[in-house]
Protein backbone atom coordinates (compact mmCIF):
# COMPACT_ATOMS: atom_id res chain seq x y z
CA UNK A 1 0.00 0.00 0.00
CA UNK A 2 1.53 3.74 -1.17
CA UNK A 3 1.98 5.49 1.96
CA UNK A 4 3.16 8.25 0.03
CA UNK A 5 2.00 9.11 -3.48
CA UNK A 6 2.54 12.58 -5.18
CA UNK A 7 1.52 12.92 -8.85
CA UNK A 8 2.79 15.39 -11.08
CA UNK A 9 4.15 17.70 -8.67
CA UNK A 10 6.48 20.99 -9.82
CA UNK A 11 6.99 23.29 -7.32
CA UNK A 12 8.24 27.28 -7.93
CA UNK A 13 10.33 28.86 -4.83
CA UNK A 14 9.23 32.30 -4.61
CA UNK A 15 11.32 34.68 -6.78
CA UNK A 16 12.91 31.75 -8.05
CA UNK A 17 12.88 32.05 -12.91
CA UNK A 18 12.23 28.12 -12.57
CA UNK A 19 10.45 24.93 -10.87
CA UNK A 20 13.08 23.02 -8.20
CA UNK A 21 10.67 20.40 -8.82
CA UNK A 22 9.40 19.56 -12.54
CA UNK A 23 7.01 16.84 -12.89
CA UNK A 24 7.59 14.67 -10.35
CA UNK A 25 5.41 11.47 -9.92
CA UNK A 26 6.37 8.93 -7.07
CA UNK A 27 4.86 6.25 -4.97
CA UNK A 28 6.45 4.88 -1.84
CA UNK A 29 4.81 1.50 -0.05
CA UNK A 30 4.51 1.46 3.82
CA UNK A 31 8.11 0.05 5.55
CA UNK A 32 10.04 0.82 2.07
CA UNK A 33 13.85 2.89 2.73
CA UNK A 34 13.75 4.58 0.26
CA UNK A 35 17.24 6.36 -1.20
CA UNK A 36 17.04 9.38 -2.87
CA UNK A 37 20.44 10.77 -4.60
CA UNK A 38 21.57 13.13 -7.59
CA UNK A 39 24.00 16.27 -8.13
CA UNK A 40 23.44 19.00 -5.30
CA UNK A 41 20.61 21.45 -6.36
CA UNK A 42 19.01 18.91 -7.89
CA UNK A 43 15.61 19.28 -5.90
CA UNK A 44 16.10 16.83 -3.35
CA UNK A 45 16.18 18.52 -0.22
CA UNK A 46 12.94 20.33 -2.20
CA UNK A 47 11.35 17.39 -2.57
CA UNK A 48 11.69 16.02 1.01
CA UNK A 49 10.13 19.72 2.24
CA UNK A 50 6.81 18.56 0.13
CA UNK A 51 6.50 14.76 2.39
CA UNK A 52 5.46 17.37 5.50
CA UNK A 53 4.01 20.57 3.93
CA UNK A 54 6.89 22.49 4.37
CA UNK A 55 6.49 23.36 0.70
CA UNK A 56 4.06 25.09 0.22
CA UNK A 57 2.90 25.78 3.76
CA UNK A 58 6.08 27.34 4.93
CA UNK A 59 7.92 28.37 1.55
CA UNK A 60 4.96 29.41 -0.26
CA UNK A 61 5.97 29.46 -3.84
CA UNK A 62 3.46 27.98 -6.61
CA UNK A 63 2.94 24.45 -6.72
CA UNK A 64 0.69 22.26 -8.88
CA UNK A 65 -0.04 18.64 -8.63
CA UNK A 66 -0.51 16.03 -6.00
CA UNK A 67 1.47 14.99 -2.70
CA UNK A 68 -1.03 12.33 -0.73
CA UNK A 69 1.33 11.17 2.53
CA UNK A 70 -0.13 9.03 5.34
CA UNK A 71 -3.72 9.55 3.60
CA UNK A 72 -3.27 13.06 3.65
CA UNK A 73 -3.55 15.51 1.04
CA UNK A 74 -0.55 17.70 2.27
CA UNK A 75 -1.97 20.71 0.22
CA UNK A 76 -4.81 20.70 2.47
CA UNK A 77 -3.54 19.86 5.80
CA UNK A 78 -0.60 22.20 7.91
CA UNK A 79 3.03 20.69 8.82
CA UNK A 80 1.92 20.90 12.12
CA UNK A 81 -0.73 18.14 11.51
CA UNK A 82 1.70 16.03 9.57
CA UNK A 83 4.26 16.11 12.09
CA UNK A 84 2.62 12.84 13.73
CA UNK A 85 3.28 11.10 11.02
CA UNK A 86 6.26 11.99 9.48
CA UNK A 87 9.32 13.03 10.70
CA UNK A 88 11.73 15.54 9.12
CA UNK A 89 15.68 15.47 10.07
CA UNK A 90 16.92 19.02 8.46
CA UNK A 91 20.42 18.98 6.38
CA UNK A 92 21.49 21.74 8.44
CA UNK A 93 20.90 21.05 12.50
CA UNK A 94 21.14 24.45 13.54
CA UNK A 95 17.75 25.21 11.60
CA UNK A 96 16.25 22.96 13.77
CA UNK A 97 17.03 23.02 17.22
CA UNK A 98 16.23 25.54 19.94
CA UNK A 99 15.38 24.36 23.30
CA UNK A 100 17.75 25.42 26.15
CA UNK A 101 18.90 21.50 26.72
CA UNK A 102 19.29 18.63 24.65
CA UNK A 103 16.84 16.62 26.55
CA UNK A 104 14.11 19.27 26.25
CA UNK A 105 14.96 19.53 22.42
CA UNK A 106 14.16 15.53 22.13
CA UNK A 107 10.82 16.18 24.43
CA UNK A 108 9.48 19.25 22.68
CA UNK A 109 7.28 17.31 20.06
CA UNK A 110 6.00 14.70 22.34
CA UNK A 111 5.24 17.29 24.96
CA UNK A 112 3.28 19.26 22.48
CA UNK A 113 1.26 16.00 21.62
CA UNK A 114 0.19 15.85 24.84
CA UNK A 115 2.19 12.13 25.86
CA UNK A 116 2.36 11.17 29.30
CA UNK A 117 5.03 12.34 31.47
CA UNK A 118 6.06 8.47 32.37
CA UNK A 119 6.09 7.26 28.79
CA UNK A 120 7.74 10.73 27.60
CA UNK A 121 10.89 10.08 29.86
CA UNK A 122 10.85 6.53 28.25
CA UNK A 123 10.81 7.54 24.59
CA UNK A 124 13.42 10.39 25.18
CA UNK A 125 15.73 7.94 27.02
CA UNK A 126 15.53 5.76 24.40
CA UNK A 127 16.42 8.07 21.38
CA UNK A 128 18.94 9.55 23.43
CA UNK A 129 20.58 6.19 23.75
CA UNK A 130 20.37 5.23 20.47
CA UNK A 131 22.05 7.88 19.03
CA UNK A 132 24.37 7.95 21.88
CA UNK A 133 23.97 11.01 23.25
CA UNK A 134 22.66 10.22 26.70
CA UNK A 135 25.41 11.43 28.49
CA UNK A 136 25.27 14.81 26.92
CA UNK A 137 21.33 15.43 27.40
CA UNK A 138 22.21 18.04 29.57
CA UNK A 139 23.84 20.26 27.93
CA UNK A 140 23.00 22.77 25.24
CA UNK A 141 21.94 21.95 21.77
CA UNK A 142 24.22 25.05 20.56
CA UNK A 143 27.60 24.40 23.05
CA UNK A 144 27.89 20.52 20.83
CA UNK A 145 30.05 20.21 17.65
CA UNK A 146 28.09 20.06 14.32
CA UNK A 147 28.35 15.90 14.43
CA UNK A 148 26.41 15.75 18.12
CA UNK A 149 24.18 18.22 16.71
CA UNK A 150 22.93 15.89 14.23
CA UNK A 151 22.40 13.26 16.51
CA UNK A 152 20.00 15.89 18.73
CA UNK A 153 17.98 16.02 15.73
CA UNK A 154 17.78 12.62 14.78
CA UNK A 155 16.94 11.61 18.93
CA UNK A 156 14.36 14.50 18.70
CA UNK A 157 12.31 12.49 15.16
CA UNK A 158 13.10 9.26 16.74
CA UNK A 159 11.50 9.91 20.01
CA UNK A 160 8.29 10.97 17.98
CA UNK A 161 8.23 6.93 16.33
CA UNK A 162 6.24 8.84 13.41
CA UNK A 163 5.32 6.35 10.48
CA UNK A 164 7.98 8.20 8.21
CA UNK A 165 11.42 9.26 8.56
CA UNK A 166 13.13 11.92 6.07
CA UNK A 167 16.51 12.58 6.54
CA UNK A 168 18.50 14.65 4.51
CA UNK A 169 22.27 14.02 4.41
CA UNK A 170 21.52 13.35 8.57
CA UNK A 171 25.40 12.53 9.13
CA UNK A 172 27.13 14.88 6.56
CA UNK A 173 28.91 16.66 9.96
CA UNK A 174 29.15 12.91 11.49
CA UNK A 175 32.61 10.81 11.59
CA UNK A 176 32.27 7.62 9.42
CA UNK A 177 32.00 5.46 12.43
CA UNK A 178 28.85 7.50 14.19
CA UNK A 179 27.44 8.09 10.69
CA UNK A 180 27.31 4.01 10.18
CA UNK A 181 26.15 3.14 13.74
CA UNK A 182 23.83 6.02 12.92
CA UNK A 183 22.12 4.36 9.60
CA UNK A 184 22.36 1.02 10.98
CA UNK A 185 19.87 2.41 14.19
CA UNK A 186 17.78 3.66 11.06
CA UNK A 187 17.55 0.38 9.07
CA UNK A 188 17.13 -1.71 12.22
CA UNK A 189 13.82 0.73 13.34
CA UNK A 190 12.80 0.11 9.27
CA UNK A 191 13.20 -3.17 9.79
CA UNK A 192 11.66 -4.08 13.28
CA UNK A 193 8.85 -1.18 13.43
CA UNK A 194 8.06 -1.22 9.71
CA UNK A 195 9.25 2.73 9.42
CA UNK A 196 9.20 4.06 6.37
CA UNK A 197 12.38 5.57 5.66
CA UNK A 198 13.20 8.14 2.83
CA UNK A 199 16.87 8.84 3.22
CA UNK A 200 18.82 11.71 1.22
CA UNK A 201 22.40 10.76 0.55
CA UNK A 202 25.33 11.46 -1.79
CA UNK A 203 28.03 8.22 -0.32
CA UNK A 204 26.21 5.70 -1.93
CA UNK A 205 29.29 3.21 -0.73
CA UNK A 206 27.51 3.93 2.58
CA UNK A 207 23.92 3.57 2.46
CA UNK A 208 23.28 1.96 -1.28
CA UNK A 209 23.12 -2.08 0.39
CA UNK A 210 20.17 -0.69 2.85
CA UNK A 211 17.83 0.00 -0.07
CA UNK A 212 15.99 -1.77 -2.61
CA UNK A 213 14.67 1.37 -4.03
CA UNK A 214 16.92 4.07 -5.46
CA UNK A 215 15.70 7.27 -6.82
CA UNK A 216 18.13 9.49 -8.99
CA UNK A 217 17.21 13.19 -9.52
CA UNK A 218 18.54 15.37 -11.77
CA UNK A 219 17.39 19.56 -12.40
CA UNK A 220 14.03 18.81 -10.39
CA UNK A 221 13.05 15.09 -12.33
CA UNK A 222 13.69 11.92 -11.07
CA UNK A 223 15.28 10.30 -14.26
CA UNK A 224 16.39 6.99 -12.84
CA UNK A 225 14.32 4.80 -10.04
CA UNK A 226 14.15 0.92 -9.11
CA UNK A 227 16.87 -1.49 -7.93
CA UNK A 228 19.71 0.27 -7.27
CA UNK A 229 22.15 -2.75 -8.55
CA UNK A 230 20.67 -1.88 -11.55
CA UNK A 231 20.87 1.81 -12.09
CA UNK A 232 24.36 1.72 -10.98
CA UNK A 233 25.63 -0.46 -13.21
CA UNK A 234 24.64 1.77 -15.95
CA UNK A 235 26.68 4.30 -17.09
CA UNK A 236 24.36 7.59 -17.33
CA UNK A 237 24.21 7.13 -13.67
CA UNK A 238 28.31 8.36 -13.54
CA UNK A 239 28.27 10.72 -15.94
CA UNK A 240 25.60 12.59 -13.67
CA UNK A 241 27.83 12.80 -11.25
CA UNK A 242 26.69 10.37 -8.71
CA UNK A 243 29.11 8.72 -6.26
CA UNK A 244 29.08 4.99 -7.43
CA UNK A 245 30.76 2.90 -4.98
CA UNK A 246 33.96 1.82 -4.94
CA UNK A 247 33.54 -1.50 -5.07
CA UNK A 248 30.45 -1.38 -7.98
CA UNK A 249 32.83 0.69 -9.97
CA UNK A 250 36.33 -1.91 -9.32
CA UNK A 251 33.49 -4.69 -10.45
CA UNK A 252 32.47 -2.81 -13.40
CA UNK A 253 36.28 -2.15 -14.53
CA UNK A 254 37.42 -5.35 -14.05
CA UNK A 255 34.60 -6.48 -16.45
CA UNK A 256 35.37 -4.08 -19.27
CA UNK A 257 39.15 -5.56 -18.68
CA UNK A 258 37.44 -9.24 -19.17
CA UNK A 259 37.35 -10.22 -15.70
CA UNK A 260 34.16 -10.93 -15.63
CA UNK A 261 33.25 -12.11 -12.11
CA UNK A 262 29.03 -12.90 -13.63
CA UNK A 263 27.93 -12.66 -10.22
CA UNK A 264 25.38 -9.76 -9.41
CA UNK A 265 26.46 -6.14 -9.18
CA UNK A 266 28.40 -5.47 -5.87
CA UNK A 267 27.03 -2.62 -3.83
CA UNK A 268 29.79 -2.83 -1.36
CA UNK A 269 33.57 -3.72 -0.31
CA UNK A 270 32.15 -7.73 1.45
CA UNK A 271 30.19 -7.98 -2.16
CA UNK A 272 32.59 -7.42 -3.98
CA UNK A 273 35.08 -9.37 -1.60
CA UNK A 274 33.11 -12.66 -1.45
CA UNK A 275 33.23 -12.73 -5.02
CA UNK A 276 36.49 -12.58 -5.75
CA UNK A 277 37.13 -14.81 -3.33
CA UNK A 278 35.01 -17.29 -4.82
CA UNK A 279 36.64 -16.70 -8.62
CA UNK A 280 40.08 -17.06 -7.66
CA UNK A 281 39.24 -20.29 -5.56
CA UNK A 282 38.86 -22.30 -8.94
CA UNK B 1 54.68 27.85 6.62
CA UNK B 2 52.80 27.34 9.81
CA UNK B 3 54.55 26.01 12.71
CA UNK B 4 52.57 24.86 16.30
CA UNK B 5 54.42 24.57 19.11
CA UNK B 6 52.87 22.95 22.69
CA UNK B 7 49.54 24.29 21.47
CA UNK B 8 47.21 24.28 24.68
CA UNK B 9 43.17 25.22 24.62
CA UNK B 10 40.82 25.84 26.80
CA UNK B 11 37.25 27.29 25.44
CA UNK B 12 35.85 29.97 28.43
CA UNK B 13 33.58 26.72 29.68
CA UNK B 14 37.25 25.39 30.38
CA UNK B 15 36.43 22.52 28.40
CA UNK B 16 40.46 21.86 27.52
CA UNK B 17 40.13 21.23 23.35
CA UNK B 18 43.87 21.14 22.83
CA UNK B 19 46.44 18.91 24.94
CA UNK B 20 49.95 20.48 24.04
CA UNK B 21 49.59 19.94 20.23
CA UNK B 22 52.77 20.41 17.54
CA UNK B 23 52.68 20.53 13.98
CA UNK B 24 54.74 21.98 11.47
CA UNK B 25 52.97 22.26 7.21
CA UNK B 26 55.74 23.57 4.79
CA UNK B 27 55.04 25.66 1.97
CA UNK B 28 53.13 24.04 -0.92
CA UNK B 29 51.73 20.70 1.85
CA UNK B 30 48.24 19.23 1.23
CA UNK B 31 47.42 18.13 4.96
CA UNK B 32 44.03 16.15 6.01
CA UNK B 33 42.85 16.61 9.61
CA UNK B 34 40.96 13.96 10.44
CA UNK B 35 39.54 12.32 13.87
CA UNK B 36 35.73 11.73 15.25
CA UNK B 37 33.53 14.58 16.54
CA UNK B 38 34.75 16.65 19.11
CA UNK B 39 38.68 15.79 18.75
CA UNK B 40 39.46 19.34 18.66
CA UNK B 41 40.25 19.58 14.60
CA UNK B 42 38.53 22.57 13.96
CA UNK B 43 39.54 24.36 17.08
CA UNK B 44 43.50 23.49 16.09
CA UNK B 45 42.76 24.95 12.60
CA UNK B 46 41.25 27.96 13.48
CA UNK B 47 44.24 28.85 15.36
CA UNK B 48 45.97 29.24 11.73
CA UNK B 49 44.09 32.56 11.13
CA UNK B 50 44.53 33.79 14.55
CA UNK B 51 40.37 33.04 14.55
CA UNK B 52 41.54 31.27 18.12
CA UNK B 53 45.09 32.16 19.71
CA UNK B 54 46.47 29.45 22.11
CA UNK B 55 46.04 29.76 25.69
CA UNK B 56 49.58 28.00 25.95
CA UNK B 57 52.38 27.54 23.35
CA UNK B 58 52.97 29.17 19.86
CA UNK B 59 51.22 29.38 16.49
CA UNK B 60 53.64 30.85 13.89
CA UNK B 61 52.18 31.46 10.37
CA UNK B 62 55.34 32.20 7.70
CA UNK B 63 57.45 33.17 11.07
CA UNK B 64 54.87 35.77 13.05
CA UNK B 65 53.26 35.19 15.91
CA UNK B 66 49.45 34.94 15.31
CA UNK B 67 49.55 36.71 19.05
CA UNK B 68 51.22 39.18 17.65
CA UNK B 69 49.25 40.29 14.66
CA UNK B 70 45.39 40.77 14.08
CA UNK B 71 42.66 38.39 11.88
CA UNK B 72 42.38 41.02 9.02
CA UNK B 73 46.30 40.50 8.76
CA UNK B 74 46.39 37.10 8.73
CA UNK B 75 43.27 36.60 6.66
CA UNK B 76 45.36 37.93 3.13
CA UNK B 77 47.57 34.80 3.07
CA UNK B 78 45.38 32.41 4.79
CA UNK B 79 42.18 31.78 3.39
CA UNK B 80 39.27 30.08 5.42
CA UNK B 81 36.23 28.24 4.63
CA UNK B 82 33.74 26.88 7.23
CA UNK B 83 32.21 24.06 7.73
CA UNK B 84 28.92 25.60 8.02
CA UNK B 85 28.57 27.86 4.80
CA UNK B 86 25.53 30.16 7.32
CA UNK B 87 28.08 30.67 9.17
CA UNK B 88 30.10 32.64 6.69
CA UNK B 89 27.64 34.17 4.19
CA UNK B 90 25.28 37.29 4.72
CA UNK B 91 25.65 39.00 1.27
CA UNK B 92 22.22 39.54 -1.00
CA UNK B 93 24.04 38.08 -4.13
CA UNK B 94 26.61 35.38 -4.37
CA UNK B 95 28.11 38.30 -6.57
CA UNK B 96 28.61 40.35 -4.03
CA UNK B 97 29.81 37.59 -1.56
CA UNK B 98 32.60 36.73 -3.99
CA UNK B 99 33.54 40.43 -4.18
CA UNK B 100 33.47 41.38 -0.52
CA UNK B 101 36.69 40.19 0.68
CA UNK B 102 38.50 41.58 -2.89
CA UNK B 103 36.63 44.60 -2.00
CA UNK B 104 38.41 44.76 1.35
CA UNK B 105 41.54 43.78 0.13
CA UNK B 106 42.01 47.17 -1.95
CA UNK B 107 42.13 44.75 -5.69
CA UNK B 108 41.22 47.60 -8.39
CA UNK B 109 37.76 46.85 -10.56
CA UNK B 110 38.87 44.79 -13.18
CA UNK B 111 40.77 42.27 -11.51
CA UNK B 112 38.05 42.09 -8.93
CA UNK B 113 35.83 41.11 -12.05
CA UNK B 114 38.03 38.71 -13.43
CA UNK B 115 38.60 37.23 -10.28
CA UNK B 116 34.70 36.71 -9.54
CA UNK B 117 34.39 35.42 -13.37
CA UNK B 118 36.73 32.94 -12.44
CA UNK B 119 35.51 32.05 -9.27
CA UNK B 120 32.13 31.39 -10.05
CA UNK B 121 33.15 29.38 -13.17
CA UNK B 122 35.40 27.34 -11.33
CA UNK B 123 32.89 26.35 -8.92
CA UNK B 124 29.63 26.02 -11.62
CA UNK B 125 27.95 28.66 -10.21
CA UNK B 126 28.04 31.36 -13.55
CA UNK B 127 24.06 30.58 -13.28
CA UNK B 128 23.47 31.97 -9.92
CA UNK B 129 25.56 34.84 -10.10
CA UNK B 130 22.83 37.41 -9.34
CA UNK B 131 20.91 35.57 -7.32
CA UNK B 132 20.43 35.47 -3.20
CA UNK B 133 22.58 32.44 -1.48
CA UNK B 134 19.79 31.85 1.13
CA UNK B 135 17.84 30.89 -1.81
CA UNK B 136 20.78 28.03 -3.03
CA UNK B 137 20.82 24.61 -2.10
CA UNK B 138 23.12 23.14 0.80
CA UNK B 139 25.58 21.88 -1.45
CA UNK B 140 25.79 25.50 -3.69
CA UNK B 141 25.95 27.39 -0.08
CA UNK B 142 29.31 25.57 0.44
CA UNK B 143 30.42 25.94 -2.91
CA UNK B 144 29.83 30.03 -2.44
CA UNK B 145 31.73 29.95 0.92
CA UNK B 146 34.64 28.75 -0.89
CA UNK B 147 34.49 30.59 -3.73
CA UNK B 148 34.81 33.70 -1.81
CA UNK B 149 37.72 32.76 -0.04
CA UNK B 150 39.81 31.45 -3.62
CA UNK B 151 38.88 34.66 -5.55
CA UNK B 152 41.78 36.18 -3.33
CA UNK B 153 44.19 33.71 -4.05
CA UNK B 154 45.38 33.07 -0.68
CA UNK B 155 49.07 31.39 -0.39
CA UNK B 156 47.49 28.88 1.96
CA UNK B 157 44.21 27.30 2.25
CA UNK B 158 42.12 26.17 5.26
CA UNK B 159 39.00 23.96 3.98
CA UNK B 160 36.66 22.90 7.20
CA UNK B 161 35.04 19.52 5.74
CA UNK B 162 34.94 21.34 1.97
CA UNK B 163 32.91 17.61 0.64
CA UNK B 164 29.40 17.78 2.72
CA UNK B 165 26.81 18.04 0.40
CA UNK B 166 29.12 17.99 -2.79
CA UNK B 167 28.47 15.46 -5.75
CA UNK B 168 31.16 13.18 -6.71
CA UNK B 169 31.90 15.55 -10.04
CA UNK B 170 32.00 18.53 -7.54
CA UNK B 171 34.36 16.85 -5.55
CA UNK B 172 36.58 15.56 -8.09
CA UNK B 173 37.23 19.27 -9.18
CA UNK B 174 38.00 20.33 -6.00
CA UNK B 175 40.55 17.70 -6.01
CA UNK B 176 42.23 18.72 -9.21
CA UNK B 177 41.80 22.21 -7.54
CA UNK B 178 43.64 21.40 -5.07
CA UNK B 179 46.36 19.95 -7.06
CA UNK B 180 46.66 22.87 -9.22
CA UNK B 181 47.57 24.60 -5.76
CA UNK B 182 49.83 22.94 -4.80
CA UNK B 183 51.78 22.66 -8.37
CA UNK B 184 52.24 26.73 -7.10
CA UNK B 185 53.57 26.21 -3.74
CA UNK B 186 50.24 26.54 -2.15
CA UNK B 187 49.40 24.92 1.15
CA UNK B 188 45.99 22.99 1.86
CA UNK B 189 44.56 21.66 5.14
CA UNK B 190 41.63 20.15 4.93
CA UNK B 191 39.34 18.85 7.90
CA UNK B 192 37.32 16.20 6.91
CA UNK B 193 35.76 12.98 7.69
CA UNK B 194 35.73 11.86 3.89
CA UNK B 195 37.61 9.09 3.63
CA UNK B 196 36.99 8.07 0.35
CA UNK B 197 38.17 11.99 -0.63
CA UNK B 198 41.10 11.52 1.33
CA UNK B 199 42.13 7.89 -0.35
CA UNK B 200 41.83 9.89 -4.17
CA UNK B 201 43.74 12.75 -2.89
CA UNK B 202 46.37 10.73 -0.85
CA UNK B 203 47.79 13.67 0.95
CA UNK B 204 49.54 13.62 4.20
CA UNK B 205 46.98 12.50 6.74
CA UNK B 206 47.13 13.82 10.70
CA UNK B 207 44.74 12.13 13.27
CA UNK B 208 43.52 13.65 15.85
CA UNK B 209 42.14 12.19 19.16
CA UNK B 210 41.05 13.94 22.40
CA UNK B 211 43.11 17.13 21.64
CA UNK B 212 45.96 14.89 20.29
CA UNK B 213 47.70 14.30 17.40
CA UNK B 214 47.55 10.76 17.66
CA UNK B 215 49.34 10.06 14.03
CA UNK B 216 51.33 11.90 11.18
CA UNK B 217 52.10 10.06 7.90
CA UNK B 218 51.24 9.23 4.25
CA UNK B 219 47.57 8.84 3.31
CA UNK B 220 48.65 5.18 2.37
CA UNK B 221 49.80 3.98 5.46
CA UNK B 222 47.17 5.65 7.87
CA UNK B 223 44.75 4.58 6.10
CA UNK B 224 45.14 1.10 5.56
CA UNK B 225 45.86 0.65 9.52
CA UNK B 226 42.62 -0.46 10.95
CA UNK B 227 43.28 -0.49 14.28
CA UNK B 228 44.42 3.37 14.33
CA UNK B 229 41.35 4.20 12.23
CA UNK B 230 39.10 2.94 14.83
CA UNK B 231 40.81 4.24 17.67
CA UNK B 232 39.96 7.59 15.81
CA UNK B 233 36.27 6.36 14.81
CA UNK B 234 37.17 6.61 10.89
CA UNK B 235 36.37 3.59 8.66
CA UNK B 236 38.51 1.75 6.03
CA UNK B 237 38.11 3.08 2.47
CA UNK B 238 36.64 1.21 0.27
CA UNK B 239 39.29 0.24 -1.34
CA UNK B 240 41.43 -0.95 1.89
CA UNK B 241 38.47 -2.54 3.49
CA UNK B 242 38.56 -4.55 0.20
CA UNK B 243 41.93 -5.83 0.21
CA UNK B 244 42.21 -6.50 3.82
CA UNK B 245 39.57 -9.12 2.79
CA UNK B 246 41.20 -10.49 0.11
CA UNK B 247 44.49 -11.28 2.27
CA UNK B 248 44.24 -14.65 2.19
CA UNK B 249 45.04 -14.38 -1.76
CA UNK B 250 48.26 -13.07 -0.68
CA UNK B 251 46.84 -9.27 -2.12
CA UNK B 252 48.69 -6.64 -0.24
CA UNK B 253 46.93 -4.73 2.44
CA UNK B 254 48.14 -0.61 1.98
CA UNK B 255 45.90 -0.24 -1.35
CA UNK B 256 43.81 2.39 -1.65
CA UNK B 257 44.06 3.63 -5.15
CA UNK B 258 41.39 2.02 -7.67
CA UNK B 259 43.30 1.83 -10.63
CA UNK B 260 46.28 -0.08 -8.55
CA UNK B 261 43.40 -2.52 -7.15
CA UNK B 262 42.70 -2.81 -10.63
CA UNK B 263 46.00 -3.79 -12.00
CA UNK B 264 46.78 -6.23 -8.48
CA UNK B 265 43.25 -8.24 -9.41
CA UNK B 266 43.97 -8.01 -13.19
CA UNK B 267 48.05 -9.19 -12.30
CA UNK B 268 46.83 -12.09 -10.06
CA UNK B 269 44.23 -13.86 -12.00
CA UNK B 270 46.40 -13.85 -14.98
CA UNK B 271 49.80 -15.21 -12.88
CA UNK B 272 46.67 -17.77 -11.92
CA UNK B 273 46.24 -18.58 -15.24
CA UNK B 274 49.51 -19.56 -16.61
CA UNK B 275 49.82 -21.88 -13.49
Amino acid sequence: MAIIEIKNLTYTYPGATKPSINDVSLKVDKGEFVLITGPSGCGKTSLCRCFNGLVPHFYQGELKGEVTVAGIDTLKHHTYEMAKHVGLVFQNPENQLFALSIEKDVAFGLENNGVNREVMRKKVDWALHQTGIYDLRERSPHEISGGQQQRVAIAAVLAMEPEIIVLDEPTSFLDPLSAAKIFEVIYKLNKESGITVILVEHRLDLTAKYTNHLIVMDEGKICFEGDPRQILSTEETRLMGVGIPKATLLFQMLKKEGFDLSGKTPLSSDELADELLEAFKQ
Amino acid sequence: MIEAQNVRFSYPNKVEALKSVSLTINDGEFVAIMGQNGAGKSTFVKHFNGLLKPSQGTVRVDGVETTKTSVATLARNVGFVFQNPDHQLFSETVEDEISFALKNFGFEQEVIKKRIDWALNLLSLTQYRKTSPFLLSGGERKRVALASVLAWDPQTLILDEPTIGQDHEQKEKLRQFIMQMQTQKKTVVIVTHDVEFVAECNPRVVLMKEGKIVADGVGKEILTDPALLELSSIVLPQIAQLFTKLSPLGFPKDVIDIYEAKEIILKAKESRRQE
